[in-house]
């Protein structure tokens, strides 16, 4: 009897565990999809892709099955050249994909930089007013970029900066967002070490770079991946401070292309994500110890 | 004065000896760059808010506030921005919790199921937008499958639905940030305060209500505040899905104050800025408040 009941338990616990395994896969698929679906189809040659979406350009006379867009996955021929056109015919993608580089990667690294210099003196050292300063940083971190769009804009114009790449970067490098972040690691490190070397004369620089950041290095890599990833796709800053638009990144030129060069779009999506996805197989690690952190108060 | 507040400290550890100096070494950099690019300017657009005119010389007093909230546009930014956070933030509670506690039941693979949380948070989102594009497509998928029942096509982008839509894209983007909270929660809470309840007869529910929420209710605020504060910058991919102009239903108080910019319309704009400012700021303290509050309680 009760040996029924203990199997019937199992049974139903085995079962259990195969309904969640079910939700989870069809939860990852869905979150998947988009990606698949790109890949997929950057594999397509252009006149196919052309044939399956016209309906997406306006232009619908092209055949009979463009009367509806269905979900279109495997290529009837696979080809590279919509990466050949993109990578090779198309120099406005290269030009927006540098100016995706150069405004994502001084952000990284100035943040990274200035943020790990704040932090130590945020968690590690007394000044006046600290805590109250801090929780302004806070306060700005958590607000949508449009809150301070006119500040930026008004120093931005007497710096003389609207129109070339710095008025991105720039406001970039000094987002809040990675002071906090690093403040979260350096105040759990123990102070004893800091300590002893104190004693021992050295000065804030030397426990700063030879005690604080080599422990720190996770959590510099994770702010530098959440930047890298936040800032890569970046839309309301050159939109607003960069009137050239041979100046915008990808982000902003892709929902462009999309309609209008529908032959090369899927390709240079997946261009674009590229980098990204590096990074992530690279430091999925240290991105998710950054958002535990992000966390904890 | 500063010489006299720092001898005014008692000697705590010899960490502290030589900061008089040292706090402005590490944070002048980022302090200046904050004060240049937020602080100082933030002061002179609220100077914008009670003037008139171009170059904002005559003051008006609140008239600016007046005729914003009389603004039509304005009004329906606010109530669609609104509308979106009623949505999205409790939608996306749910499901990044109810994913967490999937995943923490002890199956195999989590790293991968985390994986494919966590993608869609690096993805750019217009490197993926062609794909909502074609599904959500009056003749997309989604219509072709609401035909096959008889019922009528939809310009799910170009409609009311386009809420619905952003929703999604919104979830699809920040579940995984969220899960990621959730479980680290999840992990924290003693396994053996399950086991005694089981022992004790507990079911599903009664061990959810009575241990889980209640461990779980620091970082389920926490993840609220941030749902809510990211919810407000979903402009990026309102704009890839839709444009400068989107449809009427998620035209938000974003749009509204980038269409306001591109009009030169400084003091529409400041007004707005600061009133949305305040509000984000108070929702804010008040949720902290609230989480104080409730902390002490289950102490």
């Amino acid at each position: 009897m009760i040996h029924a009941a203990g199997g019937q338990a199992a049974l139903k616990k085995r079962a259990g565990k195969g309904i969640i395994y079910i939700l989870l896969t069809l939860a990852s698929a869905a979150l998947l999809f988009p990606l698949v679906y790109m890949v997929c189809n950057s594999f397509m040659e252009s006149r196919e892709v052309m044939k399956a979406y016209a309906l997406l350009t306006g232009n619908s006379g092209i055949s009979s099955d463009a009367k509806r867009l269905s979900i279109h996955l495997i290529p009837e021929r696979v080809s590279l050249i919509q990466y050949y056109q993109a990578l090779f015919r198309k120099p406005t993608f290269l030009v927006m994909f540098w100016n995706s580089v150069i405004v994502t990667v001084p952000i990284v690294v100035g943040q990274t930089l200035v943020s790990a210099l704040a932090a130590y003196a945020f968690a590690k050292l007394r000044f006046p007013f600290r805590d109250q300063i801090f929780f302004l940083y806070i306060i700005v971190m958590m607000m949508p970029f449009q809150v301070t769009l006119v500040p930026q804009y008004i120093t931005l114009r007497k710096l003389d900066l609207l129109g070339s790449h710095l008025a991105v970067i720039l406001p970039g490098i000094f987002s809040t967002f990675g002071v906090f972040l690093l403040r979260q690691f350096m105040i759990r490190i123990p102070d004893e070490y800091s300590e002893a070397a104190k004693i021992d004369g050295a000065g804030h620089l030397r426990i700063f770079a030879s005690i604080i950041l080599p422990q720190c290095k996770g959590a510099l890599a994770s702010l530098a991946i959440l930047v890298f990833a936040d800032n890569w796709n970046m839309v309301e800053q050159p939109l607003i401070f960069l009137n050239n638009e041979l100046m915008h990144p990808l982000s902003i030129f892709l929902s462009r292309i999309n309609t209008s060069e529908l032959g090369v779009a899927f390709a240079c999506g997946i261009l674009y994500l590229l980098p990204t996805l590096f990074v992530f197989l690279y430091g999925e690690s240290y991105l998710i110890e950054g958002i535990q952190r992000s966390g904890i108060k | 004065m500063l010489a006299l507040k720092g001898t005014a400290i008692k000697r705590k550890s010899p960490l502290q000896k030589g900061e008089a100096l040292a706090w402005i070494l590490f944070a002048l950099p980022s302090l200046s760059g904050f004060a240049l690019f937020f602080v100082i300017p933030f002061f002179m657009s609220l100077y914008y808010c009670f003037t008139e005119g171009i170059s904002g010389t005559r003051f008006v007093g609140f008239r600016n506030f007046e005729s914003l909230l009389k603004s039509e546009s304005f009004l329906l930014a606010a109530k669609n921005t609104l509308i979106f956070n009623a949505v999205a933030v409790p939608l996306i509670m749910v499901l990044s919790l109810g994913f967490a506690m999937l995943l923490n039941t002890g199956i195999k693979g989590l790293p991968f199921y985390r994986s494919c949380f966590i993608l869609p948070l690096v993805v750019p989102v217009a490197s993926v937008i062609l794909v909502w594009q074609i599904l959500f497509n009056e003749h997309g998928a989604l219509s072709q499958l609401f035909q096959l029942f008889g019922l009528p096509a939809v310009d799910w982008i170009n409609s009311q639905w386009s809420v619905a839509v952003l929703v999604l894209l919104y979830t699809w983007k920040n579940c995984g940030y969220n899960m990621v909270l959730f479980l680290a929660g999840l992990n924290s809470i003693p396994r053996e305060y399950y086991e005694a309840a089981r022992i004790d007869g507990a079911g599903f529910w009664t061990c959810f209500t009575r241990i889980t929420l209640p461990f779980l209710a620091p970082t389920g605020f926490f993840v609220l505040v941030l749902s809510f504060v990211n919810s407000l910058k979903v402009f990026r991919e309102s704009y890839q899905l839709a444009g400068n102009y989107p449809d009427m239903h998620i035209y938000m108080l974003q749009n509204f104050m980038n269409n306001n910019f591109t009009n030169l319309n400084y003091q529409r704009l400041s007004s707005a800025a600061f009133l949305m400012f305040a509000i984000i700021s108070l929702m804010v303290l008040v949720l902290f408040r609230l989480e104080s509050r409730l902390g002490r309680d289950l102490e």
